[in-house]
């Protein structure tokens, strides 16, 4: 377990930024404790200090995960954001999107939302932008496939297409703490 | 009239004569205490003068200064001269106040290691005599060095004894002998010179061949000898099956897991408002390997303006030597410090440089 170089914040900062812009300066800096950024195994997880004090504590090859999962970097040092980090990204989306009920299961199955499915959307969003997901009833999506999710509009074909990100096969383990 | 002008003219110039007396001579209570050796005047006088003159002192500290100069002046004047290439010249006594020392006491330095064996075994060296008698010569000689007086290299017969070789060449072994004992020295006087500075020597451990070294001996014997070439090893083709050995690149060095939480959440906004921020931030090291290149291109290219010149006038020989400095290092893109070195071109290098090849100054990645 180690903190992140540099290159490696940067990378996965710009990811993150793509879905909630400015506000990752609050995940950074917040008001009601220290959180920090720690990676394990090529994962990087979001973990207070407390638990981080904790967690230092566990040899490296018996700790299985700690804190919340945001995401990993892969074999050529991308980052690719995991599911587990919705909870995060969620309040402080910048473009968000509501799908109809009938079109949510068919999201949650891994496949693209086409423009009837679409119940709002935020203002301004441009093509390719990244966006969170929601139901009809406010609970943020998710759903097991391929990239990120972003909005993309096909001004010839008029279909508007959404993709999510890839939920890692095996559940997460004993995790340590919220 | 005319009169009085020749009077008044006489008069001035008995005025003009008593000022510069005055100026020359200046009166003071106590006298000064010179130390010509540092053209050195130091006035003992109080200085009654300033305390009344009040906040605007400059009037009176300068009258003061230029007395207490004019009578440090006087004072030279009285010194024996000489004639230094047609200018007069006064020989300076020696400084009598000593300056306090310039640069710290030097630290105690350690002792060597058989400084450390004389003390504890407390061995005092002893006074040897100089000269010594020489049976051969018949004379007094030194003890060692030039003519010296039992010289093992001038001997012209050394006896083979009972146990050795009968083939083997004494004188060689001789030579040989002493060659290993200076190597031995040398290195002893290194090692102890590292021991004072503190420099880790690189060990040698396992390095000495002996017929019995276990695997891991020799690959480690064999990595280093790969190494020890004037390219660190980069052009050093291997065998056929051998294999790169794992790990040999240089260790990371990551922050500690508990650093300075402030310090992580400070330099991580920083770079999100970096990120933010719409103006592109210069990339420093880029910038200069830039500027260092374009100069490169441009000195390449004069030079190759100068040649064809030359070559066309008959090998005339142009203006070559002579090299207007580089640049201005502050252009107006650079900012913050020196990312990398800023003139590439440091004037009067000459005409020979090896196309465009830039000598020392590293290029950051």
């Amino acid at each position: 377990m180690r903190p992140l170089t540099e290159e490696e914040t940067r990378v996965m900062f710009e990811k993150i930024a793509k879905y909630i812009g400015e506000n990752l300066q609050l995940l950074v800096d917040r008001p009601d404790g220290t959180y920090c950024f720690r990676l394990h195994n090529d994962r990087v997880y979001y973990v207070s200090e407390k638990i981080l004090k904790l967690a230092a504590n566990i040899s490296g090859d018996k700790l299985v995960s700690l804190g919340t999962c945001f995401g990993k970097f892969t074999k050529t040092h991308k980052f690719r954001l995991h599911i587990t980090a919705l909870d995060y990204l969620a309040p402080y989306a910048k473009y968000k999107v509501w799908i109809k009920p009938g079109a949510e299961q068919s999201f949650l199955y891994g496949n693209h939302v086409l423009k009837s499915g679409l119940g709002r959307i935020t203002e301004n969003t441009s093509q390719y932008q990244g966006v969170v997901v929601y139901s009809m009833a406010d609970i943020p999506l998710p759903y097991k496939g391929g990239t990120t999710p972003y909005y993309i509009r096909d001004e010839e074909m008029d279909i508007q297409r959404f993709q999510w990100l890839a939920h890692h096969p095996q559940a997460q383990p004993a995790q340590l703490g919220p | 009239m005319e009169g009085q002008n020749v009077e008044e003219l006489l008069a001035k110039a008995e005025r003009d004569e008593a000022e510069k007396l005055q100026r020359i001579t200046v009166h003071k209570e106590l006298e000064l205490e010179f130390d010509l050796g540092n053209l050195l005047a130091s006035d003992r006088n109080p200085p009654t003068g300033l305390r009344h003159a009040g906040p605007t002192q400059e009037a009176e500290l300068r009258a003061l200064a230029r007395d207490n100069t004019q009578l440090l002046i006087n004072q030279l004047w009285q010194l024996p001269t000489e004639r230094v290439e047609e200018a007069l010249v006064a020989r300076l006594p020696e400084p009598t106040t000593r300056l306090p020392r310039e640069k710290p006491v030097p630290r105690p330095r350690p002792l060597t290691r058989w400084q450390q064996f004389a003390r504890l075994k407390g061995i005092r060296p002893k006074k040897k005599t100089n000269l010594v008698w020489d049976e051969v010569s018949g004379q007094w000689r030194r003890r060692w060095g030039y003519q010296r007086a039992r010289d093992d290299t001038k001997e012209w017969l050394i006896e083979v004894p009972s146990s050795a070789d009968p083939m083997e060449d004494q004188f060689a072994k001789r030579i040989q002998a002493k060659k290993e004992r200076v190597a031995k020295n040398e290195l002893n006087r290194l090692r102890n010179l590292a021991r004072a500075h503190k420099i880790q020597l690189p060990s040698a451990t396992g390095m000495h061949p002996t017929g019995h070294q276990s695997k891991e001996e020799l690959g480690r014997a064999m990595q280093v000898a790969r190494v020890s070439t004037a390219s660190v090893g980069r052009f050093q083709e291997r065998l056929p099956k051998e294999k790169a050995p794992r790990g040999s690149g240089k260790k990371r060095k990551f922050q500690p897991l508990f650093g300075d939480f402030a310090a992580e959440k400070k330099s991580q906004l920083e770079m999100l408002r970096v990120m933010n921020s719409k103006k592109p931030q210069m990339d420093v090291t880029r910038a200069t390997n830039k500027q260092m290149r374009e100069e490169d291109q441009e000195e390449a290219a004069k030079r190759r303006k100068m040649s064809q010149k030359g070559k066309r006038k008959g090998g005339r020989q142009g203006p070559g030597g002579k090299r207007k400095g580089g640049p201005p290092s502050q252009g107006g893109k650079r900012k913050g410090g020196l990312g990398g070195k800023m003139n590439s071109a440091p004037p009067g290098l000459g005409g020979r440089r090896k196309g465009g090849q830039h000598h020392g100054g590293k290029r950051r990645k």
